[in-house]
């Protein structure tokens, strides 16, 4: 099996300020982190790769610096990794980005064909989901996204059978492969990376791939020329103050909810409570 | 409740500010990069976290079970005792040769601030197979290396060190542990021990495949006292898979760290192989003694650490009292708001970096004195690791339990209900000023063997270090403070020179010194601060100014105390007493 995982190095959102005046965000000295999210699917390859053997190649598409969210990847186990790397993607949106990585996964696959692509359900700095999907689609690949568990993958026969969460309920789906995973957070819990893994990462050459080298032909297609989509703006909403008190309908006399619900109003609202008088607080003080 | 979390960037700022320098010309550690020990951190720190800290309070609760011969670990620690097997822990600073990662020893010393902090009592099974290692590796036979090394390194087997027995504590000429030839093996000469040992940490567990115990017994011809001591090595199971007659007898019932178990332990004819010379098992086991002393003060420096978490995220959550002085209306402030609060705080943050400092530079001169290219220069490390052992040893195992102590202050009569794990901390640090050697042993090493060594040539090499420190703003006072201490040890070093008995003094000596060594470190520290980021080298400046400003003083005083004629202090009758 040849499980290929996408991955992006994010600015740790935890850690992210937001400037109070131009409303953009402030990443200086604010340390750059693998995406959380991809670091469920890269968890679930490596459990994979356990169970029917092969091989995992993790990729990401970003600045040099990105190398060090791939050396992470390599310590927890993965087998290699390609740094899809070049000016010419500067700026780019979910599309050219989904078109990048597209052709990169399709290069991998000429040394080994590609049975599974994994990424993470979403980025914590965009947030769109739409990467992988994109991604499935331009390879024409089974997309499964949202996958809290896989129950069963045979290489023989090429299926995979998943759990995916749905609205109102977990499906259970059968599909062939290659396909595209997107997992659910919270699915599995990342490994502790052994000594001998983090060496290994230390010393592990990674690839770098300009965008010819990522079988990409068309520069209009990547960057900010193959990218449609333009931030106006970036602000902060204005914060929402509404409060809401649960009164539970299920246990309780209609008079017991009725002396709860005004005890509320009049806490909140002391002039309430004056004006109901001393008869309206003795029925509602028991 | 977060339950520990490891201070990466006051580790990191060490390492990188003050102790760096010195591991990155020595050759066997020019491919390490600051990349690969940030990740080794982060992934230690992550482990640590995860598995390892919430199994402190409820392995206190629970405790080690006695069972025929069998100990059950807390529920718990065999699982975590394999993930730390299993990414390769145990053999972090150990040679590469013998399975080990071989990163510089000082590494171990972070992983030691790390797992004594977040639960001291699972720190001592890796610190005592580290130790058996040691010994091991330097004074065993290349058969019984080749047979118990790869193992031990990996901590696929766990080590022990039998030393006390009933009637031999501090003075182990005292051992009567017998071993009789028994034939020869692949191993060499064999030997059945007979005896009984005492405080046997991790005599017995369920953890490892096996267990190595490092036995200090005496052979049938051996001379009386500490010249007839050899040091062996006992496993539990034999090569053949077959179990050694030696067994856990008994548990302690202790006053902390009850998830290590401590046996009492039966060496009822189990064989054996003599690890070194015959005879010369004590020399073989100081050796390795040393470094678990500064291992030891490393554990002090993890519960400091430990303490100021807490007590630092309590002070900032609990809401009592108002601000300014006798305001009685207004919202109610956390009691971080209060001045005495802030002092405590300020004790605890002060003890727990300087320890850390302090263990981690005699750590790095550890590598310097086993590395360095220059004869010199290794002479001069090994000497600074001498005389800083019983410093480091009493005085970050002393700051441990002070911090402890005071972080029980902080939290006032909630710091003394067990639900809120302070007063844990504070039972569990309390071990480590008594064992590899009581506090009070080390202050007498210090004064009587350390102002000796090298025609009392020890001290002067930490006192140039001080001298070079930065002395400005709050340390203006050090250059006196350094005079003071130099005066002092010249007139120790004179009674000694006549014969006079001053170890009744020497405790006061060993506290003048620590905090001299301290100001050292804090000097550099405040220089070295604006590398941090804004409000962390802030609080840096404050926290050297603070130490400045109180401990300074009090390491007059201690100077002022050693430097007296012992015979006047009262000292000098047990009648008296």
């Amino acid at each position: 099996m040849h499980i290929v995982v996408c991955i992006k190095q994010v600015p740790d959102s935890s850690q992210i300020r937001v400037h109070p005046v131009t409303n953009t965000i402030m990443r200086q000295g604010v340390p750059a982190v693998v995406n959380p999210y991809d670091l469920f699917s890269l968890e679930e390859a490596l459990r994979l790769k356990d169970r029917v053997g092969g091989r995992v190649t993790v990729l990401c598409m970003g600045p040099p610096q990105a190398e060090m969210a791939l050396r992470k990847a390599i310590s927890f186990g993965a087998d290699h990794a390609i740094l899809v790397t070049d000016r010419a993607f500067a700026g780019s949106d979910t599309l050219a980005t989904s078109f990048a990585l597209a052709s990169a996964v399709r290069q991998i696959g000429r040394d080994m064909a590609v049975d599974l692509v994994f990424c993470g359900k979403q980025t914590i700095d965009g947030d769109t989901a739409q990467v992988g999907p994109g991604i499935a689609k331009r390879l024409d690949l089974q997309l499964l996204t949202y996958v809290s568990q896989i129950d069963a993958v045979d290489p023989e026969r090429r299926e995979i059978v998943v759990r995916r969460r749905a609205e109102g309920g977990v499906q259970v789906l059968k599909t062939r492969l290659p396909c595209l995973i997107t997992m659910l957070e919270g699915s599995n819990e990342l490994r502790f990376a052994t000594q001998a893994g983090i060496f290994r990462a230390a010393r592990y050459p990674v690839q770098r791939w300009d965008s010819k080298a990522a079988g990409i032909e068309d520069p209009s297609r990547v960057g900010l020329k193959g990218s449609p989509t333009v931030v106006r703006k970036v602000f902060a909403p204005t914060p929402n103050t509404q409060r809401a008190d649960l009164i539970s309908c299920e246990s309780g006399t209609p008079e017991d909810l009725a002396a709860t619900l005004l005890a509320k109003l009049t806490t909140r609202n002391p002039e309430l409570a004056a004006l109901l008088g001393r008869a309206g607080m003795q029925e509602t003080g028991r | 409740m977060i339950d520990y979390q490891a201070p990466l960037t006051d580790m990191q700022f060490v390492l990188e500010h003050l102790v760096g320098e010195r591991l990155a010309g020595l050759a066997p550690f020019a491919a390490l990069d600051r990349e690969t020990i940030g990740a080794v951190l982060q992934e230690a720190a992550r482990l640590v976290e995860a598995e390892i800290a919430p199994l402190n309070a409820a392995g206190d609760r629970q405790g080690c079970r006695l069972q025929e011969t069998a100990v059950q670990t807390p529920a718990g620690f065999p699982a975590a005792y394999q993930a730390f097997v299993d990414g390769g822990w145990q053999g972090l600073s150990l040679p590469e040769v013998d399975g080990g990662q071989g990163l510089p020893y000082l590494y171990s010393h972070v992983l030691m601030d790390m797992l004594a902090a977040a639960n001291s009592a699972f720190s001592l099974y890796p610190m005592l197979t580290q130790s058996a290692c040691e010994a091991l590796r330097l004074h065993g036979s290349e058969a019984l290396r080749d047979r118990y090394l790869a193992t031990l390194t990996s901590g696929r087997f766990a080590g022990t060190m039998c030393l006390t027995e009933p009637q031999a504590g501090s003075d182990l000429s005292l051992i009567r542990t017998r071993a009789e030839p028994d034939g020869a093996d692949a191993a060499g000469p064999a030997y059945r021990l007979t005896g009984t040992k005492i405080f046997i940490t991790g005599g017995e567990q369920d953890l490892s495949e096996n267990i190595v115990h490092m036995v200090l017994a005496r052979l049938p011809d051996a001379p009386a006292g500490v010249e007839g001591i050899s040091l062996f090595l006992v496993p539990k199971l034999l090569p053949d898979g077959e179990r050694n007659a030696v067994y856990c007898r008994g548990l302690e019932q202790k006053m902390g760290i009850h998830g290590a178990s401590t046996c009492v332990m039966g060496f009822e004819g189990a064989r054996g192989w003599l690890v070194g010379e015959a005879n010369r098992g004590l020399r073989h086991m100081f050796t390795m003694m040393n470094l678990a002393r500064l291992a030891v003060g490393s554990q002090g420096l993890g519960i400091a650490e430990a303490a100021a978490q807490r007590a630092l995220g309590y002070a900032r959550e609990r809401l009592q009292g108002r601000p300014g002085k006798g305001q009685r209306t207004g919202e109610t402030v956390p009691i971080v708001a209060h001045a005495e609060v802030r002092r405590m705080l300020l004790r605890l943050r002060t003890g727990a970096e300087g320890a850390r400092m302090l263990a981690y530079d005699v750590a790095a001169e550890v590598d310097v004195a086993r590395h360095h290219a220059d004869p010199a220069r290794r002479e001069q490390a090994a000497g600074y690791v001498e005389l800083m052992t019983p410093i480091c040893k009493a005085g970050l195992t002393d700051i441990g339990l002070a911090n402890a102590s005071l972080a029980v202050q902080v939290y006032g009569g909630h710091g003394y209900i067990r639900d809120n794990g302070v007063e844990q901390l504070l039972r569990d640090a309390k071990i480590n000023c008594l064992y590899e050697g009581t506090n009070g042993i080390q202050a007498i090493d210090l004064v009587a063997r350390k102002l000796r060594l090298a025609d009392g040539a020890l001290p002067e090499i930490l006192f140039r270090r001080v001298a070079k420190a930065p002395a400005e703003g709050a340390f203006a006072p050090l250059p006196a403070l350094l005079a003071q201490a130099r005066e002092v040890t010249a007139r120790l070093q004179a009674r000694l020179a006549a014969g006079e008995d001053v170890t009744g003094l020497a405790y006061p000596y060993l506290e003048g010194m620590l905090r001299l060594a301290l100001a050292g470190q804090w000097a550099r520290a405040q220089q070295a601060a604006p590398a941090l980021a804004p409000a962390q080298a802030a609080r840096k400046q404050a926290a050297a100014v603070f130490f400045a400003r109180t401990e300074l003083a009090r390491a007059r005083a201690e100077f002022e105390i050693a430097a007296q004629d012992p015979a006047e202090c009262a000292l000098a009758d047990p009648a008296l007493v």
